[in-house]
């Protein structure tokens, strides 16, 4: 069983049901992209297994405990980072305040992590005092990460991190995420450049409809021409 | 030239003293309501009876303490009081959160029927007030009135015109300016302030990021509950204490919010200068000022005041207006802390 894995998730945030008996998981050190098509529940199967929608049924395991009654804020502090596909920065505190209020629930030394987050995205130590809200669209989402990276979360969920830069910022971010997945974090994303993401993906999930359609591989999806012709664009 | 001097001294003595004076006591009255409104994100009404509460509790304990013989002259009794004043009022903003606020913020309930409340909780507060101490003008300063006489300046300086310095004038300033530099410091160097700036900037952020709302309100209540009672204190020792006139003040104190930006500290302390000056730059009897800079022979023979003092909370509301008209969102704009 995978480190993090929503199982068999029906639910929906009103009374219709968006997700039908749909399953994601990540392992740790690894990369999971859920793509599909626009309304296909990608963001919302995330967000299910984040706690931020009623579950009818099915379960969400993290590290081997059931967490499915947890609150989003309960995860958190269990060792899950989320960061939303929008308003995910404080915009009026700086860079360096963005961080520490990442870093919230720690009471121990925060310094060192804040090093490593500013080693990964070295733009962000230069502009440590400027107000979050006058970067950027990459540069935020870049704080948006470093924020979610400040509790040292076991599992790091990304909504869109791409939306709306551009594509050279694209594939910067790629990278990043890709070092960070190997310092061991488990990262679960949701993509609209399906072809990039599934390029740097160990595991992919194609949803239709709130169900799952393909699971494999990145690499095999990417091969897989059923796949490429629905989704990849051929 | 010493005429000059003189007309200088004129406007320090009845409009720069009093207004910055004035001024101190409604930025601080602002600045509660622009905490209030933007962490819990709404106009609280009831801001000027938190104040008058506070004074009220403020008086009772000077006039126990004055039983009691206690004085710390030449400062006023009051200053002994106030701290008591201020556990009270916190204590009060809590009770009021838990039973009434609470309620609504759980059920999501929109702004405007968070603002009805806070209008309620006026009148309930404004209720106990006269309940308690009465509708009627208490004068509770004691210790030296005047830090500088007119009549020792007038020697000192041999000029014709007087500066006096009251005590209560000298007291409400230094008061404000550590009161809004602790405020600035507590919300830009400590971990809680920060999490109140994160809080009102993005509440679903703040949520992900550990941060606990049910203390971000307490915090903001104690804050604001302590910016009350020392607001009101500093008023009713410089003026005097009449319940009536804490509800009337509620409308300088919201334009002196507005003008600034509401939610934004800065913008709420110079809202509160801008407002007091005019007021009292609009109702002043310029005469004799003119009467110094000009010759013999153009002195004006009327008053030279825009508006008698009778109409003085008419200019809040005009600051209001043009305000809102010519740029709504205030001088510093922005909705977060």
């Amino acid at each position: 069983m995978s480190f993090l894995i929503g199982e068999n998730m029906t639910g929906g945030y009103g009374s219709a049901d968006i997700l039908h008996d749909c399953t994601i998981g990540v392992d740790k050190g690894e990369i999971a992209v859920i793509v599909g098509p626009n309304g296909a529940g990608k963001s919302t199967a995330m967000k299910a297994t984040f706690g931020m929608l009623d579950l009818r049924l099915g379960r969400v395991m993290f590290d081997g405990e059931d967490i499915t009654h947890l609150k989003p804020e309960e995860r958190v502090l269990k060792g899950m980072g989320f960061v939303p596909q929008t308003h995910n920065v404080f915009t009026s505190m700086s860079v360096e305040e963005n961080l520490e209020m990442g870093a919230f629930i720690r009471r121990d030394d925060i310094q060192s992590t804040m090093e490593q987050v500013f080693e990964l995205f070295p733009i962000l130590k230069e502009k440590r005092h400027q107000p979050a809200g006058e970067l950027s669209g990459g540069q935020r989402q870049q704080v948006a990460v470093g924020r979610a990276l400040m509790t040292q979360p076991k599992v790091l969920l990304l909504d869109e991190p791409t939306a709306g830069v551009s594509p050279i910022v694209m594939d910067e971010l790629f990278d990043r995420i890709i070092e960070i997945a190997r310092q061991g974090i488990a990262i679960l994303m949701v993509e609209q450049n399906a072809k990039q993401a599934l390029n740097i993906a160990d595991k992919g999930y194609v949803l239709v409809q709130g169900a799952n359609r393909f699971t494999d591989t990145g690499e095999a999806l990417m091969a897989n021409p059923e796949v490429r012709k629905a989704f990849l664009g051929g | 030239m010493t005429d000059v001097l003189n007309a200088l001294v004129l406007l320090t003595n009845f409009l720069l003293l009093p207004g910055l004076t004035y001024g101190s006591q409604l930025a601080l009255g602002a600045l509660g309501v622009t905490l209030i409104y933007s962490v819990l994100r709404f106009s609280n009404f009831g801001h000027g009876e938190l104040m008058s509460f506070g004074t009220m509790f403020t008086i009772f304990f000077t006039w126990l303490f004055q039983s009691w013989g206690i004085s710390i002259k030449p400062l006023p009794t009051a200053l002994l009081a106030l701290p008591i004043g201020i556990l009270a009022t916190m204590t009060l903003a809590l009770i009021m959160d838990k039973t009434v606020y609470r309620y609504h913020r759980e059920k999501k309930s929109s702004n405007v029927i968070f603002l009805i409340v806070s209008i309620g909780t006026m009148f309930v507060i404004g209720g106990i007030v006269r309940f308690a101490i009465g509708p009627a003008d208490q004068i509770f300063f004691d210790g030296t009135r005047f830090l500088l006489k007119a009549r020792e300046f007038k020697q000192m300086t041999g000029l014709d015109e007087g500066l006096a310095i009251r005590m209560t004038q000298v007291i409400t300033i230094v008061t404000a300016v550590v009161v809004v530099a602790f405020i600035w410091w507590f919300l830009n160097k400590t971990r809680t302030g920060k999490s109140m700036r994160a809080y009102s900037d993005n509440e679903n952020l703040a949520l992900l990021s550990g941060i606990d709302p049910a203390r971000v309100v307490m915090v903001a209540w104690l804050l604001v509950a302590a910016l009350a009672a020392i607001a009101g204190t500093l008023y009713g020792l410089d003026k005097s204490f009449k319940p009536f006139t804490y509800m009337q003040l509620l409308l300088p104190i919201f334009a002196a919010a507005i003008v600034g930006g509401v939610g934004n500290p800065l913008g709420a302390i110079a809202g509160g200068y801008v407002v007091a000056l005019s007021e009292i730059a609009v109702t002043f009897a310029y005469k004799r000022v003119i009467g110094y800079l000009v010759p013999e022979d153009m002195q004006p023979d009327t008053l030279v005041q825009l508006l008698s003092t009778d109409y003085k909370i008419a200019v809040s509301f005009i600051i209001l207006v043009i305000v809102l008209i010519i740029k709504p969102t205030g001088l510093f704009s922005g909705k977060t802390l």
